[in-house]
C-alpha cells in the first residue's frame, strides 16, 4: 500500500457516515456501476447475501441512499475455520446530477445484484428539435 | 490437524495481506485497483461436514462450476460483464467481471458423491460431508 493511498483512506474515514446504523454489524460500501442513458440513470450494486426483503432505497433531496442487509446467519453447529469475508450491511449514498422523476424509479435484486433505474423527468431529457426546410 | 496451503488456505501472510487490503477497500469506498480474481470464501466445519460459502454476486448458477478432486476443492466461474448499450455515459465501473477460480485444500477427505451446492442471493453454499473412513473413531476403553 503506497503512502498516497493510506492518506486517502484516512481522509475517507474522517468523512465517513454522518448517519450511524443501529445494527452492530460491519458496514461495507458495495462495488457499484453507474451509467446514464438519455432517459434514465442506472445504478448497479453488488450485494451478496441480500434478498428483496432486505433492501432499503431512498431518494431525498437528490441523494440516493442504498441500504442492504445481508443474511448473516451461520450454518448451525459449525465452527468458522477460515474467514475470507464478513457478511454485514451494505450502505452507499450518491448525489444524483440529473433530475429524477419519483414515479419512474424501479429497483430489483437478482442473484445478489441490485439494479436501480431512475427515470429522468421529461424536462431533464435531451430533446430533439426538428429542423425544417422550405 | 495439519492445514496445508493452497490458494489462501491457512495462514499465508500474503493472502492475509490481500484479504486485509480488500476489506480496507470495501470499508473506505476506495476502489482503485480492486480486482477480485478469486471470490471471497468462508469455511465452516463440524464433526460431520465442511461448509464452504462464497460471495459470487451476479453469477448465474449455470456459470459456476464446483469440483472436488482428491482433497482439493475448486470453485470456478465466470462473471459476465453487463453491456450498458450504445450512447451511454459510464460514471462508475467498480464491479469486477471475468473468469475466476479458487482452490482450497480440504483438511480431511470428503465423500465426493454427497457434495451438494446451493446458490442463493449471490452466495454459493457447498456442503462437503466428511468421508466415513476419516471420521474420528471412539475407542472404548475396557478394564479386565
Amino acid at each position: 500500500m503506497s503512502v498516497r493511498k493510506e492518506e486517502k483512506a484516512v481522509e475517507k474515514k474522517g468523512a465517513a457516515p454522518a448517519v450511524e446504523l443501529t445494527r452492530d454489524q460491519p458496514v461495507f460500501a458495495p462495488a457499484t456501476d453507474i451509467y446514464e442513458r438519455d432517459d434514465a440513470v442506472v445504478v448497479v450494486c453488488d450485494m451478496p447475501g441480500v434478498d428483496d426483503k432486505h433492501v432499503d432505497i431512498t431518494l431525498e433531496d437528490g441523494v440516493l441512499t442504498i441500504l442492504g442487509y445481508a443474511d448473516t446467519s451461520a450454518p448451525s453447529d459449525h465452527e468458522l475455520v477460515y474467514r475470507g469475508y464478513e457478511p454485514g450491511t451494505f450502505r452507499r449514498a450518491f448525489t444524483l446530477g440529473a433530475e429524477v422523476d419519483p414515479d419512474k424509479i424501479r429497483a430489483k435484486i437478482v442473484n445478489g445484484v441490485l439494479r436501480v433505474e431512475l427515470g429522468k423527468t421529461e424536462r431533464a431529457q435531451p430533446r430533439k428539435i426538428p429542423v425544417q426546410t422550405e | 490437524m495439519v492445514w496445508q496451503e493452497i490458494g489462501g488456505w491457512g495462514f499465508d501472510p500474503f493472502t492475509e495481506f490481500r484479504r486485509l487490503q480488500r476489506e480496507m477497500n470495501r470499508l473506505f469506498e476506495e476502489f482503485e485497483g480492486i480486482e477480485e480474481a478469486e471470490p471471497a470464501v468462508n469455511v465452516w466445519s463440524s464433526k460431520n461436514d465442511l461448509v464452504i460459502t462464497a460471495e459470487v454476486p451476479g453469477v448465474a448458477p449455470e456459470d459456476l462450476r464446483v469440483h472436488v478432486q482428491d482433497d482439493v476443492f475448486t470453485l470456478e466461474g465466470e462473471r459476465k460483464a453487463e453491456d450498458p448499450g450504445e450512447g451511454v455515459v459510464v460514471h462508475r465501473a467498480e464491479r469486477a467481471s471475468g473468469r475466476f477460480a479458487r482452490s482450497i485444500r480440504l483438511p480431511y477427505p470428503v465423500d465426493h458423491d454427497r457434495v451438494t451446492a446451493k446458490y442463493r442471493n449471490g452466495i454459493l453454499t457447498v456442503t462437503l460431508p466428511r468421508s466415513e473412513a476419516s471420521k474420528p473413531r471412539q475407542i472404548a476403553v475396557t478394564t479386565d
